[in-house]
């Protein structure tokens, strides 16, 4: 049954009894023509899109545990496309094109809202700088909007602009970015991935790679050995050691970043902030919590959690833009396992194995990306070479020197 | 009223008189906001997330998800407080919340008559269509309905703490088993740290009847604290709550320090965030009681039966003028003895057990109840309160009682939740009936009810052993400790966790409004993971955390996929154990206190000569210095480089890093960190360098003087001077630790002054003490040496120029700082010196082509920045090997280039990207980007910086600078990037 | 976190700066470029024992090699890098 307003009217007149699984928990098959390793949203989007956009049906998703149980579940839920590097705009861009029709498309409300994304900044080179990004973002044909303090006054006229350390001097707006309810991203994938006939496989770890005469052959599980001429792997936070079972040492680290959300008030944070002299970024669910974070705790782990110093730092980038805030209470926090690139920057490509394809490397930014990670990682693995909007995104960039360093931090990952 | 006429630990001798929602009531100092109007008949406290059903109190702690308000107005408007927690004081003010127009005529009640419709999740299922009309007209709505209590909106006029504290043994709970593990751990001299949440030591001895070494529990526990404070290394922290578990040993406590008042004492802070390093911790942290699922569960009047005994026990308080008590074992009928003896009437007792013990039915008659075995209750009857309970017998009579408080005893959730932040899962026991800790964080032991014992004799026994061992692991032997003794027997675990039967709704989350329909519901849709269900229905994640209603969601699943409590298992309890104020985690740090603001030791001099000051990272530097009848600050900016161009000026350089290197291997570790070679530097002798980062982009830049054979000091950009050095030190430690070398910074232990234009010569000879040569012969461009001023003070002087003017920098130890800079003042007086600031400062640099902040952004190589032919070939350096890369030589690179406008009237921004003249609009277009632009005084008209794709090669062309942002779009000339006096000769002058 | 450091003792985290991974050898000026790339850029990144450069910055301004579990952040010893 499709979900509409009717159907739920309908429903509601026999106690939403008639309602199915929103997905198969489908139990996997020996063989597919594609897999997809990795149940997070970028997995289960790769797994939409290679079936919606390259006929590929006999597909499966694996998942270790349950779906979206990692970093689909444990973001900000930021989506945006204000990046400054073309290699990497013209995928966010893609990504952001693909949020705007992606409920109807599914047939799930993802509460994709597009209330703005706002980052403030505080100095002359800042502004230059932002100015600069968002220039490049209107010649990819992006939203940027660059506002001086009266701008931002009328927008969030609580902010501390008059007794800041660092003082609030405009900001660089996008008003189509916002955000989206996160898991309900990887549900309406996977509700829209099964519909086309998407195996999504959970509880199935993949733990071994066959491969001979240098292309993979399938994958060891779990649940048992599963053949596949392609595989994709979307396990952002545990990349490294998924690539590793096949042999391959990438350019990334594991971090911890944390995420914290206060108890729900009513509307305060209309869009998304974030702060030019520290480390915060905040915006306000639709059930009234401030869901907000700040920097990694920069370094490796496979923990989740992080350590003391960084909360108290998140705390108080936040009472340092928005004093109204102090007695809120943070009723949630945890961590979630990032792959940080050595550039900053995200990989979607093939690997030196034929037939294993990567996508990895999201940094703290991947949940904005979910729906263009998957379209540009399933061209990749459907052609077997990246589309154009992914091409900047390659592997061997670190080799070459054609990095995508937005920050300008160079190759250690907690700088990004 | 509702107030029992003796007992209970309130002081009946004070009144204090408080307002909820305009009401005023009258209370006594030991009262919590929800005893106080609870003794005031008060039953309806608030209104339930979703469908706005009205609730009243459930429990007697911070567990509370029903009953929740606004504390105090204005500023400290602090919502969603459980009135529970709330000291009360005089004159407290407290407001409903989440409703609307008032508490008891609630508008979005008609949710309620939704409800068939607002199932669990059914906003994934519609709102799709049309898909504007989500930002514009469904989420407004649903926005403004959800939240519950109103921020304040207010900057928080409170300040808040922050401390640490060491100690061997922590110890998180004060009933009976933290107080007996403080005890233990104490009387063997461990540092002791005791943190209880209440104001009061005890938990539940507090609210039950029990005795401990033949004393009621109260006193007992008043006892405990006495020999608490005569152990020296105690600290016992009231009304602190540890709100998380960190690794190695660390923690973090909350203590509401004036919380109890309507505002904190001058210099008082609100709340104080405590940093616990501790060797051990015992978790006392006791339990929770669970509220059964059951038909019409959530009607203000159904209350925790333990809450019931806290409120006649310990606050003097009958919650209800008749009673039906819900049990399904021993702990139901503590309630239905402590009800008796305060005489409070008890209308019927349901008990899930055919068979109750001789002392049961003892107690049962002496009550005078109803007594119902075998029977269940299948609904609840009143409006904003309860009047009836319909009751289901063993025969499946359906009867009804009337009744306004209905207490349920449906067993207890141990306190596990510290356990789990550091990811250990709670395991579950069959036989505890409850999940109980699993894998614990390193040197955490865990005793009472928290670790699952509820029997009070063994509970004490249990927090003098874990007192007693944890000192003991801490490295405080002694003999085993005294267990305080108690009489009372384990109670079975019989727990209510679901009741079928009735028709009204049954919670499993009274505060998201998770019904037993919601669990069914997700298990029809396959949310069957307890982490699916978690966020599919919201369960658990109110500000309570689902402390009473949790596991009951958990166990409904369970029952629907018959796969058990334990293979179904629970959601990891993730920080804070309750919610923390955002400001106590904050601090001090916040305002102009968010960061340290440093100052050049000439602060207070540029300040005296009218400088606005701007935030260059940590430090404030002036930016010009306005004189009178000056209106823009670019008047002023120009006014100082006609003065540096056309005579001389002064600028402040002390916030540029510096960094002293001493050793005979210093030279090897500058050719080894510049891209240019050092070691054949002449002592006496300035270079420019710059310095890459090992994957071959820029880095840093900047001079570095040889001031003896072995004596360097390096000079670095203000915004990487702490990089440089943590550098430096990784090459020579990790890299080179052969190197005999050292070196420290020194940034803040010199003050320097650049001194330039054409007469700085005669500037600085009149600075320096009489005798001191500077002519151009002596003392030539790029010389370096050691002089004396203001009396004998040693002053390191550089040739050195950013302006492109005859320049010196001239550096005294800090100290001397503002008296060098009057001192150059009063010799420049004579040719008008001029402070300059950083505008200045910028637009000289940037006349003369020298890249910096824009130009130094960690994207950029030294062949962009017209510095390739600077790379030695002969050795080895950072970032050699990667500049190579092929990447970093394209000659399509964008490369370091000036522009000006073609129309001189154009004004030019940094951040324009620039393209081809007739282009289109498009990034296939772009050709590169503005870095860096000023009002050029000495052309009369904008110059800029760039980046432009292959540069060098198009000087003469005419380009476009789009800056869409700003709305502006200038047609500029490619010109070399040096505007002034490209020769060099005025600074060889 | 707390780290042990070897010249001023147990310290919070707060007081360290965290580089990486320690066992990276700095190849020889001529060595080929994939020497680099992998020095530069590549990372064993292990869940489990991990040995990793932190510099106590707030302290004594060493750089130490410390060995701790990526899995469970359990410190099993820090020594000085240089020694």
């Amino acid at each position: 049954m499709g979900y509409s307003f009717l159907s739920l009217v309908r429903e509601a007149l026999r106690g939403q009894t008639g309602w199915r699984p929103a997905w198969r928990d489908a139990a996997p098959k020996p063989a597919y023509d594609a897999i997809v390793v990795g149940g997070g949203g970028h997995g289960l989007a790769t797994g939409y899109y290679l079936a919606k956009e390259h006929g590929l049906t006999n597909i499966a998703v694996l998942e270790k545990s349950y779906i979206g149980g990692g970093n689909t579940g444990r973001n900000t839920t930021i989506i945006r496309s204000n990046y400054l590097l073309p290699g990497n705009e013209r995928m966010y861009e893609k990504s952001m094109q693909l949020w705007e029709g992606l409920e109807q498309d599914l047939n799930y409300n993802a509460m994709v809202s597009q209330r703005g994304v706002l980052n403030l900044y505080h100095s002359d080179a800042q502004r230059d700088v932002y100015a600069r990004r968002g220039n490049a973002m209107r010649l990819h044909g992006v939203d940027a909007a660059l506002l001086n303090e009266t701008g931002v006054r009328k927008l969030y006229p609580w902010l501390d602009f008059d007794n800041a350390r660092f003082p609030i001097r405009g900001g660089l707006l996008q008003r189509r970015g916002g955000t989206a309810r996160h898991d309900a991203v990887a549900w309406g994938f996977a509700h829209g991935a099964d519909r086309l006939g998407v195996d999504i496989v959970q509880n199935c770890e993949v733990t071994g790679f066959r491969i001979s005469g240098g292309a993979v052959q399938g994958v060891e599980t779990t649940r048992g050995y599963i053949a596949a001429p392609k595989i994709g792997l979307a396990v952002a936070g545990s990349t490294s050691r998924v690539a590793a079972l096949a042999g391959l040492r990438l350019p990334i680290e594991s971090h911890v970043l944390q995420a914290f959300v206060s108890e729900g008030v009513k509307p305060l944070v209309d869009g998304v902030l974030t702060f030019g002299a520290g480390h915060f970024y905040v915006s306000q669910s639709d059930k009234g919590g401030l869901v907000f974070g700040g920097d990694i705790d920069g370094y490796n782990s496979y923990a989740q959690r992080g350590s003391m110093p960084v909360v108290e730092d998140v705390m108080e980038s936040g009472m340092a833009i928005m004093p109204a805030i102090g007695r809120l209470r943070v009723l949630r926090q945890w961590g979630g396992l990032v792959d940080m690139s050595m550039d900053g920057s995200p990989i979607i490509d093939r690997t030196p194995i034929d037939g294993l394809y990567l996508n990895a490397g999201w940094c703290y930014g991947g949940f904005k990306a979910t729906p263009g990670s998957g379209w540009c990682f399933a061209h990749t693995m459907a052609r077997d070479e990246p589309h154009f909007i992914n091409s900047a995104l390659r592997l061997d960039r670190f080799a070459t020197g054609a990095v995508l360093d937005e920050r300008g931090a160079g190759p250690t990952p907690n700088l990004h | 009223m509702s107030r029992l006429a003796s007992g209970g630990l309130i002081d009946r001798s004070l009144s204090h008189r408080f307002a909820f929602d305009g009401r005023l009531y009258n209370g006594h100092p030991g009262d919590t906001l929800a005893s106080a109007l609870l003794a005031n008949g008060v039953r309806l406290f608030g209104r339930s997330f979703k469908y706005h059903r009205p609730r009243g109190v459930l429990s007697a702690g911070p567990e509370e998800p029903s009953a929740l308000v606004e504390l105090r107005g204005g500023a400290r408007r602090e919502p969603n407080t459980p009135a529970t927690t709330i000291e009360l004081y005089d004159g407290l003010e407290a407001t409903s919340q989440n409703r609307f127009p008032s508490l008891g005529f609630d508008l979005l009640a008609v949710n309620n008559l939704l409800s068939p419709l607002l199932s669990a999740g059914f906003y994934y299922k519609t709102f799709m269509w049309p898909a504007s009309w989500w930002e514009k007209v469904y989420e407004p709505l649903i926005r403004r309905a959800a939240g519950l209590g109103r921020a304040a909106g207010l900057p928080d006029p409170d300040h808040y703490d922050r401390a640490h504290l060491f100690c061997d043994v922590l110890v998180i709970g004060a009933g009976p088993a933290g107080l007996a593990a403080a005890l233990a751990a104490g009387r063997r001299g461990a540092r002791v740290v005791l943190c209880e949440s209440d104001p009061l030591l005890g938990g539940r001895l507090l609210a039950e009847t029990g005795e401990v070494d033949g004393m009621p529990g109260a006193d007992w526990a008043a006892h405990a604290e006495a020999a608490l404070r005569d152990c020296p290394s105690v600290t016992i922290l009231r009304r602190t709550s540890v709100a998380s578990v960190f690794d190695h040993g660390s923690y973090v406590a909350v203590q509401r320090v004036a919380d109890h008042k309507p505002q904190p004492d001058p210099h008082e802070p609100r709340q104080r965030e405590w940093r616990i390093v501790a060797k051990r911790a015992v978790l006392a942290a006791g339990g929770f009681e669970r509220l059964a699922a059951f038909s019409g569960n959530d009607r203000p009047g159904v209350m925790l039966a333990g809450a019931v005994r806290t409120y006649l026990n310990r606050f003097a308080v009958a919650p209800g003028k008749s009673a039906v008590v819900l049990t399904g074992g021993g702990d139901g009928w503590r309630t239905v003895a402590d009800l008796t003896r305060h005489g409070v009437p008890i209308a019927a007792i349901v008990d899930r057990r055919r068979e109750i013990s001789p002392e049961q039915h003892k107690l049962a008659a002496a009550s005078g109840a109803w007594l119902h075995l075998g029977a269940k209750v299948t609904g609840t009857r009143g409006g904003p309160a309860l009047w009836g309970v319909d009751i289901a017998g063993a025969d499946g009579v359906p009867r009804f009682v009337s009744s306004d408080l209905l207490a349920v005893a449906g067993g207890w959730n141990p306190a596990v939740h510290l356990t789990s932040h550091l990811g250990g899962k709670p395991v579950w026991n069959e036989a505890a009936c409850a999940f109980l800790p699993g894998a614990l964080p390193p040197g955490m032991a865990v005793a009472g009810a928290a670790a699952g014992t509820f029997a009070l004799s063994a509970v004490l026994a249990e927090g003098a052993a874990g007192g007693a061992a944890a000192a003991e692991a801490a490295g405080f032997s002694g003999p085993a400790p005294s267990v305080p003794q108690a009489s009372d027997a384990a109670i079975a675990p019989t727990p209510i966790w679901i009741i079928d039967g009735g028709k009204q709704k049954a919670f499993v989350d009274l505060q998201h409004d998770v019904t037993l329909k919601d669990i069914a519901l997700a298990h029809r849709e396959g949310f069957v993971s307890v982490e699916h269900l978690k966020r599919y229905t919201t369960l658990g994640m109110a500000t309570d955390q689902g402390k009473t209603g949790g596991v009951a969601g958990m166990a409904a699943m369970a029952a629907l996929t018959g796969r058990g409590m334990a293979e179904t298992g629970t959601t990891l309890h993730r920080p804070p154990f309750t919610p923390v104020a955002i400001g106590a985690l904050a601090g001090h740090h916040r305002g102009k206190d968010f960061r340290p603001a440093r100052l050049t030791p000439a602060h207070r001099w540029a300040a005296e000569q009218n400088a606005s000051f701007v935030e260059t990272g940590p430090w404030l530097r002036a930016q010009w210095f306005t004189q009178p009848g000056e209106t823009d600050w670019l008047q002023s900016c120009m006014r100082e480089v006609n003065a540096v161009r056309g005579s001389v000026g002064v600028c402040d350089v002390s916030t540029l890093g510096k960094i002293e290197i001493a050793g005979p291997d210093a030279g090897a570790l500058l050719d080894f960190l510049y891209i240019n070679t050092f070691s054949t530097l002449p002592v006496g002798r300035v270079r420019y360098g710059t310095m890459l980062r090992e994957d071959g982009f820029v880095f840093d830049d900047g001079t570095t003087a040889r001031l003896e054979r072995d004596r360097w000091v390096m000079t670095t950009t203000t915004a990487n001077a702490p990089r440089v050095l943590q550098h430096m030190e990784f090459v020579h430690q990790v890299l080179r630790p052969d190197w005999r070398v050292a070196f420290i910074s020194v940034t803040d232990q010199w003050a320097q002054f650049a001194v330039a234009g054409p007469r700085a010569r005669e500037v600085i000879a009149a600075t320096l003490d009489p005798g001191e040569n500077v002519s151009d012969a002596a003392f030539p461009f790029m010389a370096c040496g050691s002089f004396t001023t203001l009396g004998g003070v040693t002053a390191r002087l550089f040739r050195i120029s950013f302006s492109g003017e005859l320049a010196y920098e001239i550096g005294v130890p800090s100290a001397y700082g503002d008296a060098l800079a009057r001192r150059i003042m009063a010799a420049g007086a004579a040719f008008g010196i001029t402070p300059y600031g950083l505008e200045a400062l910028g637009t000289m640099r940037i006349e003369k082509g020298h890249p910096a902040g824009g130009e130094l952004n960690g994207q950029t190589t030294a062949i962009d920045l017209g510095m390739g032919r600077m790379m030695a070939t002969k050795k080895d350096f950072i970032g050699r090997a990667m500049a190579q890369r092929p990447a970093l030589r394209d000659p399509q690179r964008p490369t370091l280039a000036g522009i000006r406008p073609l129309r001189p009237q154009d004004r030019l921004r940094a951040g324009a990207h620039l393209l081809a003249k007739d282009a289109p609009s498009t990034i296939a277009h772009d050709a590169g980007w503005v870095t860096s632009v000023a009002f050029s005084p000495s052309l009369g008209h904008w110059i800029g910086l760039a980046m432009l794709t292959n540069g060098p090669a198009r000087h003469g062309e005419i380009v476009r600078a789009d800056d869409p942002v700003r709305g502006g779009s200038v047609l500029v000339e490619v010109v070399p990037p040096c505007f002034v006096d490209p020769e060099g000769a005025r600074l060889r002058g | 976190m707390r780290i042990p450091c070897p010249h001023c003792g147990e310290r919070g985290n707060d007081e360290f700066v965290y580089l990486g991974a320690a066992a990276l050898t700095r190849p020889a000026a001529d060595a080929p470029a994939e020497a680099w790339h992998s020095y530069v850029y590549l990372r064993d990144n292990p869940a489990g024992l991990h040995s990793e450069l932190w510099q106590h910055t707030h302290g004594c301004r060493r750089w130490l090699v410390v060995a701790r579990d990526t899995r469970t952040h359990a410190v099993f010893s820090a020594t000085d890098a240089a020694v």
